[in-house]
């Protein structure tokens, strides 16, 4: 355990050393949202979406979604980086376990992610959503189990890899859908047949989901067609169990 | 070429704790796709040696290394260390193990002792004694000064004293060097072996280390020279030169394969061409030297005699230079 800590620690204390990753991991997703949102909103307006809910507000929980999105593949990308520089190899000899290693390394990308995330909330007001503090509670939460899902996610990926190169290519085609397919950015009811069943299966659907019922758990018909809370929160535990467990079964296999 | 100061006995018998291995290699082989990388290495290291591995890149060094750092578990054959298995029971004997890679491990973002701590984390030691072994080591290694500054600010040979601190801090008891002092000054050099030593003498640390300077080999209890996956010698430093007997003239002659026939025709003896100059091992070699610079007086630059050195068994054993301090004693 205390050497899952200081993973986890090392996790957080590089991140603040590298202000490059912060202003990235947080302005890149305002960017787009302000952009995407902006620009849709005089337009297009996302089918099947609440007619009275804006694109600023319907691309809001899916952008706090991209910020977790994003700051699990970083510290994914830390991984390879510390492949490449010879300390997980220190790592590796010595006597934590390889799932006490994923679990530290998985633990620090979903403490930044929800650090991250929970800056977004602030925003929560421009688009008309009052939280509560049992709201807020419901929202971090969440957000912590999607974030640790992904960063799992992201760590199986990563302890395949030898270069970053490679992990870009594997991150624009994996987990860019993933998120795209989420409903962060279009509902499911109005997405083409095929496209709609490939959202039922991604598990991050129902990531999206819960954070937008806790969202607007004081206004549940602003949410509009989106899995209920309850399904959306377990398959999201259960996302997280076996996005962890790959993730340690790739770490034993790679010696 | 002179001996060490406080070059520990050969063998290291009388200092060693116990008699039982520290390592046990029973014909281990590995290789990478069709490449082998070890052909069959048998070797038992005592415990509180310091065993020296040396050869030439490429020679297997790096994988046994790996082998025994149980990053790599062997193909062919078994490695227990303290009895423990290192394919079976990789977690047992990690516990016991400090390694110091040659690439470095320690993180550049954080300070010296935050890389030390994270360490300790590692391997379990808690706080209050993670701070006083560290603070020991920082002292020992001339890191003290610096310890709150962060790696990636360190210059190469202070980074890899971090390296070594890094390798030693959670006590352990059989240490695993690759190439320790590369980029360490040799005043540094001299005064981390000696403190191997020391930890060797104090707390019963066995070493297994690799190195490219001679001087260092020659410091070793045992050294065993690889080449081409095998393991060609093993035996003290002292009972290794011993084995070549004689004397050790090497002829640098303006035509060395010219000369080489030459000599071979006048004297019946067979040089051996290394590095390009002409080798001979024989009894009585000053009488040789005074000999050929009276037969060939225009065709040779220099010639030097000595007792045999590490370098001249290993280029007795393998044809092919190796140590990197040879030739500039200043440097060493």
């Amino acid at each position: 355990m205390r050497g899952v800590r200081a993973l986890w620690w090392r996790e957080i204390v590089r991140f603040v050393r590298q202000r490059s990753r912060l202003v990235g991991a947080f302005a890149q997703p305002l960017l787009f949202w302000l952009l995407l949102g902006g620009g849709f909103s005089a337009s297009l307006r996302p089918p099947g979406a609440p007619a009275d809910l804006g694109t600023m507000a319907y691309f809001y929980p899916g952008i706090i979604g991209l910020v977790l999105l994003f700051t699990a593949i970083f510290s994914t990308i830390a991984v390879v980086e510390d492949r490449k520089s010879g300390f997980l190899q220190g790592v590796l000899v010595s006597p934590i376990s390889r799932g006490g290693i994923v679990l530290g390394q998985a633990l620090g990308g979903t403490t930044l992610a929800v650090l991250q995330g929970a800056l977004f909330l602030l925003l929560a007001p421009l688009v008309g959503i009052s939280l509560s503090p049992g709201a807020i509670l419901a929202v971090v939460g969440v957000i912590a189990a999607v974030a640790f899902a992904l960063t799992s996610l992201g760590l199986v990926i990563a302890w395949r890899m030898e270069s970053t190169q490679g992990f870009h290519a594997i991150m624009n085609l994996i987990l860019m859908p993933i998120w795209i397919l989420s409903g962060a950015f279009f509902p499911a009811s109005g997405a083409a047949g095929w496209l709609g069943w490939l959202m039922q299966l991604n598990p991050l659907t129902y990531g999206m989901a819960a954070l937008r019922r806790c969202l607007y758990l004081g206004a549940p018909e602003a949410v509009g067609r989106v899995p209920a809370l309850v399904p959306s929160v377990l398959v999201t535990l259960a996302f997280c169990a076996v996005a962890f467990c790959a993730a340690t079964a790739t770490a034993r296999r790679s010696r | 070429m002179t001996q060490p100061p406080c070059s520990p006995l050969a063998g290291g018998e009388g200092s060693s704790p116990t008699t039982t291995a520290a390592i046990a290699i029973a014909g281990l082989t590995h290789r990478y796709g069709e490449r082998p990388a070890l052909r069959g290495i048998d070797l038992d290291v005592r415990r509180g040696e310091i065993f020296g591995v040396l050869g030439p890149n490429g020679g297997g060094k790096t994988t046994l290394f790996k082998v025994l750092a149980t990053l790599v578990a062997p193909q062919g054959g078994a490695v227990t260390v303290f009895d423990e298995d290192t394919a079976r029971h990789p977690e047992r004997v990690r516990r016991r193990l400090g390694v110091v890679f040659q690439h470095p491990a320690v993180d550049g973002k954080l300070t010296v002792r935050e890389n030390l701590a994270c360490h300790a984390a590692l391997y379990g030691l808690d706080g209050v004694e993670s701070r006083a072994r560290a603070a020991t080591l920082l002292e020992r290694l001339g890191l003290a000064e610096r310890a709150d500054d962060r790696v990636e600010a360190l210059s190469g040979g202070l980074a890899r004293r971090v390296e070594l601190a890094k390798g030693l801090l959670h006590g352990p008891d059989l240490v695993l060097l690759d190439e320790p002092s590369t980029g360490l000054d040799p005043g540094a050099r001299r005064d981390f072996f000696s403190y191997l030593v020391h930890l060797r003498d104090r707390e019963g640390l066995t070493v297994v280390l690799t190195t490219h300077y001679m001087e260092e080999a020659e410091r070793c209890d045992r050294i065993g020279f690889m080449h081409q996956g095998r393991l060609v010698a093993v035996d003290a430093p002292a009972h290794l030169k011993a084995e070549i007997g004689g004397d050790v003239v090497v002829v640098d002659a303006v035509d060395p394969e010219a000369m080489r026939r030459r000599i071979e025709e006048r004297f019946g003896c067979v040089p051996q061409v290394v590095a390009g100059a002409l080798r001979i091992e024989m009894p009585r070699g000053h009488e040789f030297v005074r000999d050929v610079v009276e037969a060939f007086p225009g065709d040779i630059r220099s010639v030097t005699y000595g007792k045999p050195t590490l370098e001249d068994v290993f280029v007795h054993l393998t044809g092919e230079r190796f140590f990197d301090d040879v030739g500039a004693p200043g440097g060493a």
